[in-house]
């Protein structure tokens, strides 16, 4: 297990209680009370941390190394055996930082796309880091537009601390990517739905992000930068990311607040990472709850009112 | 233009000269140094006449030579950022808005409006860089989206100026929307069939770049602007290395494939105003 700053509580509770049941097995004293007691400790203690997260301890759990990802969620979503990832944008390569594919939720076709990070060292890096390259959106585009011509729904799982910011998606135009994506998903013909299941940075994040309903788990966060690189703009270092976090309003209840997102996807106590087949549970019963809502509407009306909420979004006074 | 007068002037610039002209009124280029009088820098559409370099200028600028004899009507002038997250950095987003508004005499960091170009009808949305590093924040999005409303209403093409170092980050998720905002207009003007062109100016980069600034039906720049979507030095720090020569200018986004031409400044009206022809045919 592996333990934020803020859980260190959690931790030492924990090491308590490997202690006294090393003793237990020894056979000499009877521990259970003892056990009962620390267990019960731990519960009341990851409660009462995990009620009470800052917005950068949020982002923290966003971030959390054994948090799921998009494949685990895909892997337990879909009917046994009917995902089949699809590879490639079709022009430059096939980019490990975007996954997608097609697979069924209860006999049904849905293509799923995603940020994909890694699970260790080498992974994370094969996956760049959850970044995608140009060619990771047009690879996504390329399968939204299949899944249109097929009239299948789209689900985005968004888990990205931002577009590749290197030299060659530059050359092939990271921002046109994402611009494209942004304009073809504001006519996609068929049901959309988005969610953040880890931190929804920026233009990375938005590529695929814009649904007919957008969703935000509890423990992620989603903004226009990070909290790192928006306090080092504004404040000139990196100190004030606790602050630049709770003045970005960037928490899946601040989103919910500002009208910017449709809902908020309750975590198990402890995060995604303290229970994922829960945490998997609760995004199937949003996807499958929002394929059942939009499903029966007109192509034309469900495109109109995409369109309508986020031409709406923003604030401005008249003078 | 009296191009060429100019430039013969400008080398034999004397410093008697300077000193007999109040301050303010001397324009020395940026790039070579050259030094000149702001109204010949003016005349000359804020070009260097010697090494060509291009200044950035704003909305006032632009609207005074590329709309015909100058007139528009503006569109939503009344528009003011509003700050519903109640920012505050080192400075309250409320002063820094103050400041820029004093500054410049704009409202934002874009300046909206309709007129006539070489007698066709357009809308032109201009940013202003010297407004908050002309960053996108929803004033910016909902005037190009009522920009949008009016060509939609009055079949009239789009021209929009980009200038932009991206999204506002004082307004932060709501900065971001104005993406998806400017980028689902912009669908709906696809669908009506009208023209959009983006022009982009130096600099066009971050969320501007990945959204309305990519999506013109002809992209157009002016010579050496930058354009990208990460900066630089954010580029320049994930590679580890320094940058190729050129890299990130017009120039070198028109070789991969991102912009259909680059014109001058001093050509850029003709060029606009044809390119509108064309397609309105
Ligand atoms: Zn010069």
């Amino acid at each position: 297990m592996v333990y934020l700053d803020f859980e260190q509580p959690i931790a030492e509770l924990n090491e308590q209680l490997e202690k006294i049941k090393e003793v237990q097995t020894k056979g000499d004293v009877d521990v259970s009370t003892t056990i009962k007691d620390i267990e019960k400790q731990i519960a009341v203690k990851i409660k009462e941390i995990y009620e009470n997260l800052s917005a950068w301890q949020q982002v923290q759990v966003s971030r959390h190394p054994q948090r799921p990802y998009t494949l685990g969620y895909i892997d337990y979503i879909t009917d046994d055996n009917s995902f089949i990832e699809l590879h490639g944008d079709r022009n430059v390569g096939d980019d490990k930082a975007m996954i997608g594919g097609m697979g069924s939720i209860n006999g049904e076709s849905v293509m799923f796309i995603g940020q994909q990070k890694g699970i260790n060292t080498k992974m994370r890096q094969y996956r760049n880091f959850g970044m995608p390259n140009p060619e990771g959106y047009r690879k996504a585009l390329r399968l939204m537009k299949m899944a249109e011509k097929f009239n299948i729904p789209v689900v985005c799982l968004i888990d990205t601390p931002g577009a590749f910011p290197g030299l060659e998606a530059e050359e092939r135009g990271q921002g046109e990517a994402i611009a494209r994506n942004l304009i073809e998903m504001a006519q996609l013909k068929v049901p959309l739905v988005c969610i953040v299941i880890g931190e929804g940075a920026s233009g990375g994040a938005l590529g695929i992000g814009m649904g007919d309903k957008v969703f935000m788990m509890e423990n992620t966060w989603y903004s226009v930068i990070s909290p790192e690189n928006c306090s080092t703009i504004l404040w000139r270092s990196w100190d004030h990311k606790e602050e630049a976090a709770e003045k970005m309003k960037l928490t899946s209840q601040d989103m919910l607040e500002l009208g910017l997102i449709d809902g908020v996807i309750k975590e198990p106590i402890g995060g995604a990472h303290a229970d994922p087949e829960k945490a998997f549970e609760n995004v199937k019963n949003a996807i499958i709850n929002s394929l059942n809502e939009l499903r029966d509407i007109e192509p034309q009306k469900r495109v109109a009112s995409r369109i309508k909420k986020f031409s709406t979004m923003g604030h401005c006074e008249e003078a | 233009m009296g191009w060429f007068k100019r430039m013969k002037d400008n080398i034999a610039t004397p410093t008697i000269a300077k000193k007999e002209t109040p301050e303010g009124l001397w324009h020395q280029c940026k790039k070579c140094k050259t030094m000149m009088t702001a109204e010949e820098h003016k005349e000359n559409l804020w070009v260097c006449p010697t090494c060509e370099h291009h200044e950035r200028i704003n909305s006032t600028e632009y609207f005074s030579f590329l709309f015909d004899g100058g007139k528009y009507s503006e569109l939503s002038p009344k528009l003011i950022s509003g700050d519903p997250l109640k920012f505050e950095d080192t400075k309250k987003y409320k002063d820094r808005l103050k400041a820029a508004k004093a500054k410049t005499g704009l409202t934002d960091a874009i300046t909206t409006g309709y007129g006539k170009m070489e007698d066709v009808d357009v809308v032109i949305a201009c940013m202003n860089f010297n407004f908050i590093g002309g960053s996108m924040g929803s004033v910016v999005g909902e005037k190009i989206s009522r920009a949008i409303d009016h060509c939609i209403k009055y079949k009239k093409p789009f021209i929009l100026i980009s200038k932009s170092g991206g999204a506002r980050m004082m307004e932060a998720a709501l900065s971001l929307m104005q993406m998806a905002k400017t980028s689902a207009k912009l669908s709906l003007l696809a669908e009506a069939k009208l023209p959009f062109i983006s022009f982009l100016t130096d600099p066009t980069t971050g969320g501007v770049t990945a959204s309305y600034a990519m999506l013109g039906d002809i992209n157009i720049s002016e010579p050496n602007a930058l354009i990208g979507f990460a900066g630089p030095r954010v580029v320049k720090e994930t590679i580890g290395r320094d940058l190729p020569k050129g890299f990130q200018t017009a120039e070198f986004v028109l070789e991969h494939g991102f912009l259909d031409y680059i014109v001058e400044r001093k050509d850029m009206k003709a060029k606009l105003a044809q390119s509108i022809r064309l397609f309105m045919n």
